[in-house]
Order: C-alpha cells, then sequence, then structure tokens
C-alpha cells in the first residue's frame, strides 16, 4: 500500500510543479496547436489509397511526440544533474520508475487527445465504440515503458536529445508495427490479420516488468 | 557508555577513476556529535553522501545504528537526516507542500502536525504557502533543516549547514543540533569554521586527500589549537 | 545491492597476486585459437569454392551464404554475449564482465555489419535489388542499430560504473525484444510477401558440412579476436586508472 502512495505521491508532486510552471503552460499550449494543424496536413492525404498510410502517419507522428515529451519527467527531477531530493528518500525505486511512467503516458495522451479525434472524423473510424481504444493504450503503454527507462541513461549524458530516439525507436519496433496493422485492420478490415493486440499486450507486459526491475540500476550512482 | 551509532572501516571511493577517499576510519557513538574539517575537495562532502546513501563507495563497510548501508540502504534512509549544498526542496511546490510531500516519502505519521511544528521552530511557519522558489538563501536553509528532521532521524548528516545563515539561523542550528543530541541522536556536520566546529560538537576529525589526519575530542580545546593542528596535519 | 568488501579492480588484484600476472603470461589460449582459425580459414575457403557443390537456381554466388550465416550467427551471438556480460556485471560489481561486454559489442557489431553487407550483396545477385525488407534481413538490421546505439553510449558515458550499468541494461532489453521484433517483423511480412535471402527447401549433405566448418572457423576467429579485445580493455582501464592517479 505504502508503495502505491508513494507512486501516487511523486506523480502528483510532478504534475503539480508542470501545472505550476507557466512555461509549461505556454510551450503545451502551442504544442497542442501545433499538433492540431500539422495533424491536419498529414491527414490531408491527396492519394487514393490513403486508407493506407494513414495509420502510419499516424503512429509515426505519436512516436515522435513521445520522444520530446519523455525526457522532461526525469529532467525535471534532477537539480544540478543529482536526483538527490528523491533518492535521499527510502522510496522503493520502483515506485519512482512508476510515477514517472504513468507521467509519461500522460503527456503522450494529451498529444493523442488532439488527434485522435481528428484521424477518427477524417477515417470513419470508431473512437470509442470499437478497438481504436485499446491499440492506443497498449500502444502508448509499450512506447512509454521503453521511453522512461531509456530516458534516465540517456539524461546522464550530453547528447541525451539525439541518443534518446536512437536507443528508443529500434526497440520499440513491434509495438509500431502492431499498432500500425491493428489500426489498419480497423479500417479496412483483413482475414488472417496476426494478433497484434495479443503482441503489443506481451510486449508492455515484458517490458513493463522489466524496465520497473532495471530502473533501479539506472537511476542510482 | 553509549554504544558506537555510526562505524566507518575501511572507506574508499574513487570517482571517474579518481581516488576521493582513500581509506576512512571513524567511530561516532550515539548522541555525540562530531565535526568535520577539512579543505574543499578534502572529501567531506563525498563521505556525507555516502552515509546518506546517495552513492556507493568502492570499499570498505559503514555501519549505521546496526544496519550495514550495503544491504539495508533503504532502512539506513529512514534513519538518516541529510542537509547537502543543494536545498533538495521543489520549487514549485509551497512550504508546506514540500514538507508534505517529504513526510510521504518517509511515511512519517501524523505529518502536518509535524510539519507545523517544525516550520514553527526554524521561523517560517506565516510563510507556509509561499513557493519555495521564493525563498531566500537563509530561509532555504532552515527548511532544509526542517525537512531533514522531519522524519525524526536518528542520524543527522549536515553539510556545511551554517552557509547562508545569519547569526539568528546559527543559534537555531546549535538549538536543533542540542536538541537532537538530547533526545539521544548522532550528529555529522562539516564546516570551515573552527570555532563553531569547536562550539557545537563533542569531536573534531580532519580529512585531507581522502585520508583522516586528526581526531580529538572537544572538551577543553580552543579553535586555536585547532587552527595550529590543522596547518600541522596538513604537512 | 551488496556493498563490495574487495575491490575488483586491477590495482587490487596485482596487489594480492603478488605479481601483475596477466601481463606476463604466455598467451597459451591466443595461439591455439588463432592457429585453429587460420587453418580452419583455409580449410573453409577450399570447401566453399571447391567443394560445396554449385547451386541449381541461384548459382556460384550462393556461396555468399557460407559466409553471411556465420556472420549473422556471430552478430547474434555476440550480443547475447553482451547481455550476459552485462548480467554478470549487474550481478558481481567486478569489472571484468564489463570488459567481455564491451570487447563483444566492438566484435559483434563488426560481425553484423558485415552480415548486413553479404546479405545485402547476396540480395542483389538473386533479385537485382540492393536491399529486401525480409525478416531476417530486417531483424539484423534493427540489430545493427542496437549495437550502434549501445557503443554510442558507452563511448558517450565513458568508463564509469555509471556507463556499465546502462550498457548493461539496454543489452539486457535488447536480448530479451530481439526474439519479440523478429517474430513482429516475420508477422508483417507474411502480410506482405516479399522477395527473401536465402537457401530454399533440404540442404544436401556437402552444403551442410561445409557451412557447419565455416561456422566453426568464424567462432574460432571470434573467440580469438574477443580475447584480444578484452585484454585491450583491460589495458585502456589501466591507463585511464593511471592517468586518473597523476592528476
Amino acid at each position: 500500500m505504502t508503495f502505491l502512495l508513494q507512486v501516487q505521491a511523486i506523480l502528483w508532486k510532478d504534475i503539480r510543479c508542470e501545472l505550476r510552471s507557466k512555461q509549461t503552460w505556454i510551450s503545451m499550449g502551442l504544442f497542442a496547436l501545433l499538433v492540431l494543424v500539422i495533424f491536419n496536413f498529414a491527414f490531408d492525404l491527396r492519394v487514393d489509397n490513403k486508407a493506407a498510410i494513414a495509420p502510419g502517419v499516424l503512429w509515426v507522428a505519436f512516436v515522435f511526440a513521445s520522444l520530446l515529451g519523455l525526457g522532461r519527467t526525469i529532467a525535471s527531477e534532477q537539480e544540478k544533474g543529482a536526483m538527490d531530493r528523491l533518492m535521499l528518500c527510502p522510496v522503493d525505486r520502483k515506485a519512482i520508475y512508476l510515477a514517472k511512467l504513468l507521467g509519461n503516458i500522460l503527456f503522450i495522451v494529451v498529444v493523442e487527445v488532439i488527434a485522435l479525434p481528428i484521424f477518427a472524423a477524417l477515417f470513419n473510424v470508431p473512437l470509442f465504440a470499437g478497438e481504436l481504444l485499446p491499440i492506443v493504450l497498449l500502444g502508448t503503454l509499450g512506447i512509454a515503458t521503453i521511453g522512461t527507462l531509456f530516458s534516465a541513461i540517456a539524461a546522464a549524458t550530453q547528447a541525451r536529445e539525439l541518443l534518446l530516439p536512437i536507443l528508443v525507436f529500434p526497440l520499440i519496433v513491434p509495438v509500431v508495427i502492431g499498432a500500425v496493422r491493428a489500426t489498419g485492420a480497423l479500417m479496412v478490415p483483413s482475414i488472417n490479420e496476426p494478433p497484434w493486440l495479443g503482441l503489443m499486450m506481451a510486449f508492455d507486459v515484458i517490458f513493463l516488468s522489466v524496465s520497473m526491475l532495471m530502473f533501479e540500476f539506472v537511476i542510482e550512482e | 557508555m553509549s554504544a558506537p551509532y555510526l562505524e566507518i572501516k575501511g572507506l574508499k571511493k574513487t570517482y571517474n577513476l579518481k581516488p576521493i577517499l582513500r581509506g576512512i576510519d571513524i567511530v561516532l557513538d550515539q548522541g555525540k556529535c562530531m565535526a568535520l574539517l577539512g579543505a574543499n575537495g578534502a572529501g567531506k562532502t563525498t563521505l556525507l553522501r555516502i552515509l546518506a546513501c546517495l552513492t556507493k563507495p568502492v570499499a570498505g563497510t559503514v555501519s549505521i545504528g546496526g544496519l550495514d548501508i550495503g544491504q539495508e540502504a533503504q532502512q539506513v534512509r529512514l534513519l538518516v537526516g541529510f542537509v547537502g549544498h543543494q536545498p533538495n526542496l521543489y520549487d514549485e511546490l509551497t512550504i508546506i507542500e514540500n514538507l508534505l510531500f517529504f513526510g510521504r516519502m518517509y511515511s512519517v505519521k501524523k505529518a502536518r502536525e509535524r510539519a507545523a511544528a517544525l516550520l514553527q521552530q526554524v521561523g517560517l511557519a506565516r510563510r507556509s504557502n509561499e513557493r519555495v522558489g521564493t525563498l531566500s538563501r537563509g530561509q532555504l536553509q532552515r527548511l532544509s533543516l526542517a525537512r531533514a528532521l522531519l522524519h525524526s532521524p536518528r542520524l543527522l548528516l549536515l553539510d556545511e549547514p551554517d552557509a547562508g545563515l545569519d547569526d539568528e539561523g546559527i543559534e537555531l542550528l546549535e538549538e536543533l543540533i542540542r536538541e537532537h543530541a538530547e533526545q539521544g541522536g548522532t550528529t555529522l556536520f562539516t564546516t570551515h569554521n573552527f570555532e563553531r566546529a569547536v562550539k557545537f560538537s563533542d569531536q573534531i576529525c580532519m580529512l585531507s586527500g581522502g585520508r583522516v589526519v586528526y581526531k580529538q575530542a572537544t572538551t577543553g580545546l580552543e579553535a586555536g589549537g585547532v587552527r595550529m593542528a590543522y596547518q600541522e596535519a596538513l604537512r | 545491492m551488496a556493498l563490495v568488501k574487495k575491490e575488483a579492480t586491477i590495482e587490487q588484484r596485482a596487489a594480492k597476486d603478488g605479481t601483475n600476472k596477466q601481463a606476463t603470461r604466455f598467451p597459451v589460449a591466443s595461439i591455439i585459437l588463432g592457429s585453429l582459425s587460420l587453418i580452419g580459414m583455409m580449410v573453409s575457403v577450399w570447401m566453399i569454392f571447391l567443394y560445396a557443390p554449385m547451386d541449381a537456381i541461384q548459382g556460384n554466388p550462393q556461396r555468399i551464404f557460407y559466409f553471411h550465416v556465420p556472420m549473422a550467427w556471430l552478430g547474434m551471438l555476440g550480443f547475447v554475449i553482451v547481455a550476459i556480460g552485462g548480467i554478470g556485471y549487474l550481478v558481481k560489481k567486478d569489472e571484468r564482465w564489463d570488459w567481455a561486454a564491451r570487447a563483444s559489442a566492438e566484435l559483434g557489431a563488426f560481425f553484423i555489419t558485415l552480415a548486413l553487407i553479404t546479405g545485402s550483396i547476396w540480395g542483389r545477385t538473386i533479385w537485382g535489388a540492393w536491399w529486401t525488407w525480409d525478416a531476417r534481413l530486417t531483424t539484423t538490421l534493427i540489430l545493427w542499430f542496437i549495437y550502434i546505439g549501445y557503443l554510442m553510449l558507452r563511448s558517450y558515458m565513458g568508463r564509469t560504473s555509471a556507463s556499465a550499468r546502462a550498457g548493461a541494461v539496454l543489452a539486457i532489453i535488447g536480448v530479451i525484444d530481439v526474439p519479440i521484433i523478429y517474430e513482429s517483423v516475420n508477422w508483417w511480412r507474411t502480410l506482405h510477401p516479399t522477395a527473401e535471402v536465402g537457401v530454399q527447401g533440404a540442404l544436401p549433405p556437402s552444403v551442410v558440412l561445409t557451412l557447419m566448418v565455416s561456422l566453426t572457423t568464424f567462432t574460432l576467429l571470434y573467440s580469438f579476436l574477443m580475447i584480444q579485445l578484452y585484454q585491450l580493455q583491460r589495458a585502456q582501464t589501466k591507463v585511464q586508472q593511471l592517468r586518473a592517479s597523476i592528476e
């Protein structure tokens, strides 16, 4: 129980700190606006088989947007390069990982909340009824589990903005393939489609557990 | 006779393959206070950080309250209160929010009452709802002390706690250390000020080049004598 | 994580032994492995070009197969060894595991690059295209990216324990992920069958024999090179320690 309370406390602390910083409001607002505009252009696909490309465009955009946000939760914890404030506390390092993971998911969800209605409207994909939500959630979780762990690793280096995508992209290939294909299958149902949701679920479960265990090796000095 | 609360044996630490601590042996009894002196770079901060379980040594053992920091780090963290060079507080949160957050992290019972009492003691009660980012250096230092004491630690580790404090603040610091000792708590603090080292502590220890070069009980000692011994030890 | 009661660095081990045995010891393993590799290479080359039968469909270019497969195999094996080295380091805190990990990473990256190049050349000869998105080639490419990421990370973070731990975590995640990546690419490929790079059907015994010989030779070569690179890592660490103690 203490474990969950601590996760909640850290997550709440992070959210409050972000909300209180005026910088965050302005940048998030502008970012949201940009996402709106860019997705509109991106989905304005004047090609014959736009239904085939759209899932790819959607997920590539989510992945890139996620990468922008992934560094924040760890970076906000650092004070002059050290995470002393939190590391002093007798809090389970797995709890810190979970809290940071949830924070990252929240960020990605904000982007998705803006982009998905546009996507659903333009391509006639049912947003709530049907399977779009599970695909989005499983995909987001997959990106975030790997991303949170590696943002802690990359945070220790100078070239963190460059290094993070290089480390994360290859590892999330199964999630991206699964999410793109599953979204595509929703729009254009096909027979003999492999169980993409099952793959994503397995990926998420495996890497959530492994990342949670590995996290303490990464943040402890 | 009080038993040793802090036992350090053969502690070594390297950073980036560079040796910082080259074999430290210190024993501190329960209820006692030790002042750690030494030039910048002698290893004082590193030593305190190891004791606070912020970083791991390369060799040696440390036992705090009978617990080994290698095996039982989480339990040791509960026993230790640390004040470092950074205030270790969250700028965007208010004073009370900061203390309540750390109260959660340390599972402090009746955190609100405890926080209120500590804030009263350090003179920040009236500013409870102000953001930490607006505080002055001295106020931050006081709040840092409050944060360190929040979970009633048995061992206080203070890295230059007098930095940034005015005279009133220094008096407060002395009062807090004494109170802590009266309740059976142990203290280890670093300072550059010989007068305070002699006044606040029961024992003085000097580090130079990562080694202990001088150890002395402070009864009957005066600052001048210590300064001379310091110069001697450095030679 | 346990506190190390004794240091596992070169200095401490040398101080305990009284001498620095490794530096003066006769390199028995290296010589044996080196000579076996050399002999094996000569035998392999002869077998690949003269003994093995010519493929009925693909012709002579098919012989790349005898190079490509061992190289890909070593690329995979190398990564598994990086992961094992990483796990060993996290558990034992002994930097020697990390030396093995780094050595295997450099070696594995080299072989996986060769595997990609030979695979590409092979695809070109069969299909006329320098690249096909078949499952094996694609997974090899992704593994290549993971290798490069590992080497970049280790390079950026230097020779610290934080660097070793970060590398270990990356390798462990990677080694678990690669099979999943392969499966997902495989599933994707079955929906869009593309040109495949490989040999189909049952293989005649002479082909299998040649392949086994080639595989063994390359593995011997790998072991030989591993020892050299491991010693190099050891030397580099010692140099850095000496440099740090002077400053």
